[in-house]
């Protein structure tokens, strides 16, 4: 993904999210193969992952993927048939955007010189950012955040000049006291 | 519990005989010598040394296919395992219960590029049901149950197990787990009551149902309890391609295959249902042709047991997970019971019309302008004269089409083909490995010219270890399949498809001379008044395998046909030739 310094804040960026995304936490079993085996299956099948995240999760023999796909419902049904058939994976979660948090990291290499630096620092302080580094002609910022959030904040930065974004992968935990994962998976 | 001091290859093999294989088609190699050197004093384990890796996998899946046990190959790493990919994904798109065995370097060298290294287990990962990589001697047994659990249940496909060298020669304690320790594989879902009640709802409201049966029966097993439930529904049915011989082509209420080169009362009673009822086929492409003109007024039931065929392809108003076997015992179940309250189907209309077209459009073929035998004459000879219990195996081509439309299948598991890859030089392997499981059944391989060039040097197979396969070679000296599209959609333009081997040509090879060559009985049959002998003399032979050379018109074309990506109401019967609708109905 490259951003345009110069693009004026207009039209749709390609870091903000369509309205067709659609989150899925795939809870596999933590043996080798079991990402590549997940990821395979988008492409052959055709399916684009907007974002992924992998990680563990309370229970060493689980692993965690978070993946963001942009497609219709009927389309993310074949999708969640077709993982559900994969043998390392235990369960896969839809989330309702309503009832779930959903947090990206981003880190924000923006241009920042001494005429510029006070009105970047506010934008940073109003979105509760933080500024990890800083060098005489630049400032890099983390964030976190929902996509909606992190997309105004570089829509914000925009005007200064961003030099370099890294984004993590999107991940997402229910709302409300009940854990999706469990060692009962385990059989 | 503490079990024996053994070596992986020796655990490997214990395990195959654990989980039940009896017979493994293979080829040995440098990272498989460790097992093969314990193969030579195996006791219960039969192996049958191929010429080509792929012939192992083919055979494997023929075997599969004619006993329904699991099929096994066994081949060394880099290009041995690489060849094996043709037959493995041939064995997972046709549902094929199949345990492919590979070799590997030594798990140190792994990922440095090291001597027939191949990353067997990435190249396998989309044409696998799973695989793995083992590492460990003592991971073997555990993972060969796995594996042999996981090709033979739910959906069957095919399974790879990559074993390295060092795990191969590593020392274990082996113990059979009783365990399978799969806790993301759930394979037997059950029908829900809600979908069978709803489903004989519409069976009985509809006025134009039909049933479309597919593989799914055949590999569930399911054959009786489908029959009975067609019986006592008294509901047309069409069997795929993959499902030929499920249930007798002689039942009364059979239409015959539907699809691209189906029967016109098959595709008519699909296209003009108003209620579909399709168990265990996948709605492929060359079953619906153009998808939005398919079945556009039927509502569909689509019974299968695996969850993401059902509105993969076409939304089903009724969807229906589960085994074949189970739906089709609920299915009956309920339709009984609520004909025993009130009986208002109505289905006479409807019957009539299909009779019709059954007595109008029945299958045929017109007589050959150069004079040369007609293709279609040898194949309902060679039905007919060996009969409903033998075996046939065909490749992939027109041969094959001919093969599912002009001979007579009364039992299931008597056709056995390569339906969803559609990958020439499937027969004569796949019929070696269907003779080896059943060796008191005739079995012919019915192959095409230019499949029999790609895999016939497995004869010598055949030849070496017994196994008395027949092969009748459709030979029109083309590739013929692909010169039919260029006689109809290519303005007749032959480009590369003539291959030199049948009637006036230079005869590269000469079948009969091959077949000589290979030790077995090589006949030539090239008038038609010299086919059912030369049937009949090949059918007396039965100490060795025989090729008969049948040189046949290369200009036979496979009728119906529904040309690709238009609609099943475009059948044609002939070149140019529709049914005519407005007379019919």
């Amino acid at each position: 993904m490259t951003t345009n310094q110069q693009q004026a804040p207009t039209g749709t960026p390609d870091y903000v999210m369509s309205p067709n995304s659609q989150t899925l936490s795939v809870l596999v079993e933590n043996k080798p193969g079991a990402l590549t085996r997940v990821t395979a299956l988008f492409s052959r099948r055709g399916y684009n992952i907007s974002s992924l995240a992998v990680g563990p999760t309370e229970h060493p023999e689980i692993s965690r993927i978070t993946v963001v796909v942009d497609v219709e419902q009927h389309r993310l049904e074949q999708i969640t048939k077709q993982l559900n058939k994969l043998v390392n994976v235990l369960k896969i979660v839809q989330f309702d955007p309503r009832h779930t948090v959903q947090r990206e990291l981003i880190l924000i290499k923006v241009t920042a010189d001494n005429s510029t630096r006070t009105p970047v620092l506010e934008i940073v302080q109003m979105f509760r950012a933080k500024v990890v580094d800083a060098a005489s002609d630049s400032v890099t910022i983390e964030a976190t955040g929902t996509q909606d959030k992190l997309s105004a904040l570089l829509g914000m930065l925009e005007e200064f000049g961003i030099r370099e974004i890294v984004k993590s992968g999107e991940v997402a935990i229910g709302r409300g006291g009940r854990a999706i994962t469990d060692r009962s998976l385990l059989g | 519990m503490t079990g024996q001091q053994m070596t992986g290859a020796q655990a490997l093999i214990e395990s195959l005989e654990h989980a039940g294989a009896e017979v493994v088609f293979g080829l040995p190699g440098g990272a498989i010598l460790p097992t093969y050197d314990l193969l030579m004093d195996a006791k219960k384990l039969r192996h049958v040394l191929v010429r080509h890796e792929q012939g192992a996998g083919h055979a494997a899946s023929g075997y599969a296919h004619a006993t329904g046990k699991v099929g096994v190959c066994l081949a060394t790493s880099g290009p041995g395992a690489t060849n094996l990919i043709t037959a493995i994904a041939d064995a997972q798109m046709d549902s094929i219960p199949m345990v492919a065995i590979t070799g590997q370097v030594g798990s140190s060298f792994i990922g440095t590029d090291a001597f027939q290294e191949a990353d067997i287990v990435g190249m396998t990962m989309p044409v696998t049901k799973h695989n793995f990589l083992v590492k460990d001697a003592s991971d073997i047994p555990k993972v060969i149950k796995q594996a042999f659990h996981i090709a033979s249940t739910g959906r069957p496909g095919a399974v790879l197990v990559d074993v390295t060298k060092d795990a191969q020669t590593g020392m274990m304690e082996f113990v059979w787990p009783e365990t399978l320790d799969l806790p993301g594989y759930r394979p037997e879902p059950r029908p829900h009551g809600k979908q069978i009640r709803e489903a004989v709802r519409l069976m009985l409201e509809a006025k134009r149902p039909v049933f479309l049966l597919g593989g799914g029966v055949l590999r569930g097993d399911a054959t009786e309890e489908v029959r009975e439930l067609v019986d006592a529904s008294g509901i047309p049915f069409a069997t795929t391609l993959m499902a030929r011989g499920v249930l007798p082509d002689s039942h009364p209420s059979h239409l015959g295959m539907p699809g691209m080169h189906g029967t016109v009362a098959a595709v008519s009673a699909l296209q003009r249902s108003d209620l579909l009822i399709n168990i265990g086929a996948r709605f492929d492409d060359r079953v619906t042709g153009r998808l939005d003109s398919f079945a556009p007024g039927a509502k569909i039931i689509h019974a299968d047991i695996d969850p993401a065929e059902i509105s993969k392809n076409l939304v089903a108003d009724v969807p229906i997970v589960g085994q074949a076997g189970q739906i089709a015992k609920a299915l009956t179940e309920e339709l009984r019971a609520r004909l025993a309250e009130s009986d208002v189907r109505d289905y006479q209309a409807w019957w009539s019309t299909l009779d019709m077209l059954r007595t109008n459009y029945p299958l045929g073929w017109t007589a050959t302008e150069d004079g040369f035998t007609a293709p279609q004459k040898v194949i309902s000879r060679l039905g007919a004269i060996s009969g409903p219990d033998s075996v046939f195996v065909a490749g992939v081509g027109q041969h094959q089409m001919w093969s599912a439309q002009f001979i007579d299948y009364e039992n299931p598991r008597t056709w056995i083909n390569s339906g969803g890859l559609g990958t020439m030089g499937y027969s004569v392997p796949a019929a070696m490995g269907a003779k080896v499981g059943m060796p008191d059944k005739t079995v012919w391989s019915i192959d095409g010219d230019g499949c029999f060039q790609m895999t016939n040097q497995e004869l010598a197979t055949c030849v070496i270890n017994d196994i008395p396969i027949k092969v009748a070679v459709i030979n029109n000296s083309s590739l013929g399949m692909v010169r039919q599209w260029q006689n109809l959609f290519y303005d007749q333009r032959y480009s590369n498809t003539e291959l030199n081997t049948g009637h006036g040509s230079r005869r590269v090879p000469d079948f009969v001379k091959l077949a000589d060559a290979y030790g077995c009985v090589g006949l030539r049959c090239e008038r038609d008044e010299d086919i059912d002998d030369t049937i009949r003399q090949a059918m007396e032979i039965d100490d060795r395998p025989v090729v008969v050379d049948f040189t046949v018109s290369a200009d036979a074309m496979v009728w119906p046909m529904v040309p690709a990506g238009v609609s099943n109401d475009e059948i044609q019967i002939a070149q140019g030739m529709s049914p005519e609708w407005e007379r019919d109905i």
